[in-house]
Order: structure tokens, then sequence, then C-alpha cells
């Protein structure tokens, strides 16, 4: 066999796989109607309603768009993290996983397919948010498309890591979706993903600080209402970095794949 | 060649040790029935040699590859039905299978597969509308959709009503008709009976038997002959019913009597399984020893 044989009969299954387990990644998605509610609408709903709530200008732009802003940095982390999260913990307390593991199926093969499918999951609801925005408060697109779609990216890399982190210390399917909506509501709040914190007490301004998604907001700020390149951001890259490759470590020592529960 | 080669095999949880030493041999293309009550180690002993546990001491060979450090073609010969799993409750029959066919190099047709389990009528049905039953057969069809040599069965049937018991035991016997070799466990004696070409007896993580359903029969168990005398139960355990039983009848007729109520029990499988299974006998056995 010539290496060029040998490389094509080895990759082409390899990807032929990969693009079977994400079309089955998203057959689960969709089918599933309290994921694509809770997890695909949700945000939607909750930018026509805070966009009826607020009116005039936040931080010198106009309301809708900084309400953009703010709901794609919710939706990031309600789908990257909160989501994939909830989806992990029922998946491997059911068993999913552990039958998964005995198929030819490589892990790294389901890892990816299931980031990406998630990747896909928010890049189409940042742009339903766009559309959504343009229809009701004739907000602008992005000026700067290509910093914007590396903005989606990092933010969903970030919090998928630190998703799959969670899932790894969460033990029960039926406590998952409280103890996760538990953390993201209220970083929602404090890194005002619903509106403005300037009001906030200054130690809970604090604790927002802190938090990923401050940072990832503070991206998509720079990016969509300023115009600037997603690079210009070096603190906010930093950061996000930062709880990434934590998320990741965690992850990749925590990681389990058969129930905890027995 | 054997299908799966076991030898020495032992894992323990902590201080409890859940397999201690087991050896058994599986020939290619045989039904193998793992039989024991709960808490025997069967499922320790099959996830082991699946690829799920790490053992702690022992040889494992699962078609010619150690379970631990598997080939690339391993997960493509083989086929699991775990004691306990659930798939996507929205997907529907036929979805879920493709989408474990789609993992195989050399997968079966969706739909024949689909009728091999009985789930024609279901195949556009969504999993969580299944009942039990069908559900088992999902995770059957499921295991059998990527065409493996080898299939592991881990409580196929537990929880079934005897109709549908019935019906998983043909679906089993089909299996064997494919020329697949099986591994099965159970804690009921006449599914081992039924399907197995050979057993072995699980009890606290030991083998105490093995052979075919016949060969278990002979043991020894002894007969048992009842009969009543005065109004007293008898009872006689022997080795050798025929001779006592001729003595025993050519006295009574010496008599003049009748052996009331006479009765001659040779151990069933039952028997000798709850023997070998339960836990005085062994108190019994080690103070013996
Ligand atoms: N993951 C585990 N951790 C701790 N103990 C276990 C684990 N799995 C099984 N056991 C224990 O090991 C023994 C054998 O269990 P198992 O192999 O499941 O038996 P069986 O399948 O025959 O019912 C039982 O006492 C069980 O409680
Ligand atoms: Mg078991």
């Amino acid at each position: 066999m010539s290496a060029e044989a040998i490389r094509v009969g080895v990759r082409r299954p390899a990807r032929r796989l990969f693009v079977h387990q994400l079309r089955s990644e998203q057959l689960v998605f969709w089918r599933s109607r309290e994921a694509a509610f809770f997890i695909f609408l949700f945000p939607l709903l909750l930018y026509v309603l805070l966009g009826s709530v607020y009116s005039g200008k936040i931080y010198g732009v106009p309301a809708p768009e900084a309400l953009l802003a703010g709901l794609i940095g919710y939706g990031c982390a309600n789908t990257a993290f909160a989501g994939l999260a909830i989806q992990l913990v029922i998946r491997r307390e059911s068993g999913i996983l552990k039958r998964l593991r005995s198929t030819p199926l490589p892990p790294a093969t389901y890892v990816g397919s299931l980031l990406v499918s998630t990747l896909i999951v928010f890049a189409l609801q940042a742009a339903a948010l766009f559309l959504l925005g343009r229809a009701l408060y004739g907000t602008p697109f992005p000026s700067d498309a290509g910093s914007f779609a590396a903005a989606v990216v990092i933010g969903a890399a970030v919090f998928a890591a630190l998703g799959t982190a969670t899932a790894s210390v969460i033990r029960s399917a039926e406590g998952s979706s409280a103890v996760v909506n538990f953390i993201l509501l209220p970083t929602a709040f404090l890194t005002g993903s619903f509106g403005p914190t300037r009001h906030y007490p200054a130690f809970l301004r604090a604790i927002g600080d802190v938090l990923p998604l401050r940072y990832f907001i503070n991206l998509v700020n720079a990016v969509y209402l300023r115009g600037h390149g997603f690079w210009t951001q070096p603190q906010a890259l930093a950061v996000l970095a930062a709880w990434g490759v934590a998320g990741l470590v965690f992850t990749v020592f925590r990681f389990q794949w058969e129930p905890r529960e027995r | 060649m054997h299908a799966i080669e076991v030898s020495g095999l032992r894992k323990a949880y902590g201080n409890l040790e859940a397999v201690r030493g087991v050896d058994f041999e599986i020939e290619e293309g045989e039904v193998f029935g793992l039989l024991g009550p709960n808490g025997a180690g069967k499922t320790t002993t099959v996830e082991i040699l699946e690829g799920y546990r790490k053992r702690d001491a022992g040889e494992v060979r699962v078609l010619g590859h150690d379970p631990e450090r598997p080939g690339p073609d391993f997960r493509e010969r083989i086929g699991v039905v775990l004691q306990q799993s659930q798939l996507w409750p929205n997907l529907t029959v036929r979805e879920t299978h493709a989408i474990f066919a789609g993992y195989y190099r050399a997968p079966r047709n969706v739909d024949e597969v689909i009728a091999l389990v009985g789930l024609v009528d279901k195949a556009n049905a969504r999993v969580k509308s299944l009942s039990g039953g069908q559900k088992r057969r999902l995770d059957l069809g499921i295991a059998l959709v990527g065409d493996p040599d080898l299939v592991f069965l881990d409580e196929p049937t537990t929880g079934f009503d005897p109709q549908a018991r019935r019906a998983a035991w043909e679906m089993i016997r089909s299996l064997r008709s494919l020329g697949k070799t099986v591994l099965l466990t159970t804690h009921y004696l006449d599914e081992a009976e039924q399907l197995a070409d050979r057993v072995a007896v699980l009890r606290e993580g030991q083998i105490v038997r093995v052979g075919t359903p016949a060969e278990l029969t002979t043991t020894d168990l002894q007969t048992e002959i009842r009969y009543r005398q005065d109004g007293e139960e008898v009872l006689v355990r022997t080795d050798e019913p025929t001779r006592v039983l001729a003595d025993l009848a050519s006295a009574a007729v010496a008599r003049g009597e009748e052996l009331e109520g006479l009765q001659v029990r040779r151990p069933s499988l039952e028997d000798v399984y709850l023997a070998l299974t339960a836990e005085e006998q062994e108190a019994e056995a080690e103070v013996e020893a």
C-alpha cells in the first residue's frame, strides 16, 4: 500500500465518522423540545423582554445594541456552559456515554463533534439574535464579521471547557439543571448580561469582575459596539484563556464516562 | 481458537473482593452462561472482558485482544448489552439503530436488525414510548447492528414478564444460528438451561461449577427418598437409590405394609444451583474442610 493510500484509508473514515456523529448530535439536540427551548429560544425571549424594558442609551450606545451584546454573552454561557453541562451529566448518568465507549467511535471524535455541535447551536442563536434585533429595534450587524466570528468561537470554547468541567463535579442528573443555573443566573446578572451593573454595590461588581462572562461580554462589546478587532482586547483574551485552560485541565483529570450513582 | 480465555482473574473494590480467581474459556460460536445470584461478580467479570474495568490480576484474552489495551478492531467485533443503560429518549428506534450503525466499518442493514429483534412495528416510535421489554430489544439491536462476532449480554431479561422472556430467548437462540459467540449472564437458572451450551456457576467471585446444563445435574447431590412409617415422615438421602429402594420395598412387602406417600426425587438443576450458591452450604463445607 502506498503512503497515499494509507493516508486516505485512515483519514476518510475518520472524517466520515466525525460528520456522522455531528449529524447525530444535531438530531439529538433539536429533537429535544426542552433543549431547543431553554437553550436556543430562551435568550431570544429574554432579548424581546429586556428590549421592551430598557430604552435610551446604555454606556453611551443605544440600549438594544448593548442588550444584544449582553445576551450574546448570556446565550454563549447558556448554550456552551449550562446546556452542555446538563446534557453531559444526563448522558453520563443514563449510561449513554458508557454505551458509546464500547463502540468503535473514538472518544476524541465524540467530544470533538459534541463541541462543534454546541458551537453550531450557539452560532445559530447569535445569528437569530442579530436578526431579531434588526427586525425589532433596527440594530446593526457586526461591522467586522471575522472578528465577531472569532469572538463567538473563543467564547464557545471557553464556556464548553467550563461546562465539561462542571459536568464532572455534578453527581446526579436530577440536580444538574438546578446546580448549573445556580451558577449561571447570578453570573449573568453580575456581569451585565441583562442590563447595566453600574448601580450594583461595589462588592457585587468586584465579583462580576473575575467571572469569565464579564470578559466575554467585554470582548463582544469591543467587537460589536465599537468595531474593534478581537485581538485588540488582550486583557479579555487572557482572562478567558485562563478560565478555559482551567476548565480543560479539570476536565482532563476528572471527566468520567460511567454513571456516578450506583 | 477460543473467543474468550480467562485465567486467574481477580478484581477487588477496596476491601471487597468481587472476583476471586476465575478461569474459563469460551469457544467460538458457543453460547456461554455465567449464572449466579446478585453480587456474585458477573457484571464485574463481563465488564472486564468488555474493556470497561481494569483487572487486578489474571490473564484475559478476548478475540485475541487484551481488553485493557485493545487493538483497533476489538470494538468493531464486539456487541455489548449492558446490565443498565438508556438511549436518547427522543429519537426513534430506526434513528438510534442508524446512529450506531454509522460507528462500524461494515454494519448490518438497519431494517434487517430491527426485524431480527422484533421491533418492526416500533421502528418509527420514540425510544421513550417503548416498554421495558422493547427497550431491551433495542439494546440488543444496537449491539448487533455492527455485525459483531462476540456478543455480551448482561442480564438481558431481568424484569421481564414470562412472555417477554420467551420472546427474548428466541432472539438469543437466533444469535447462535448466526454463528455468534455469546456470553450471557443471568440469575435465572431456567434461562441458562434454555440458552447456554455451557454454564459456569459463579458464587462470591468464584466459579463453583462449569459444564453443560446436563452435566451440572449429574452431581454429588443425593437422591431423596421419602415415605411415611407409623405416621412419621422418613427421609433417606442416597447415592444408590435403586438398592436402597429395593431394600425398603422388600422389607415393607415382608411386613405386608405399604410404603405410604413414597416419593423418589432426583436433584433438579435448581437444587444443584441452590446448593452451589447457598451460603450455609459454604459455611458447612468450610467447617468440614
Ligand atoms: N464499581 C463498584 N464499586 C464498588 N463495589 C462494586 C462495584 N461494582 C460491583 N461492586 C460490588 O462487587 C460485587 C459484585 O458485583 P457485580 O459484579 O455487579 O455482581 P453481579 O453482576 O453478579 O450482581 C457486589 O458486592 C457489588 O456490590
Ligand atoms: Mg450484574
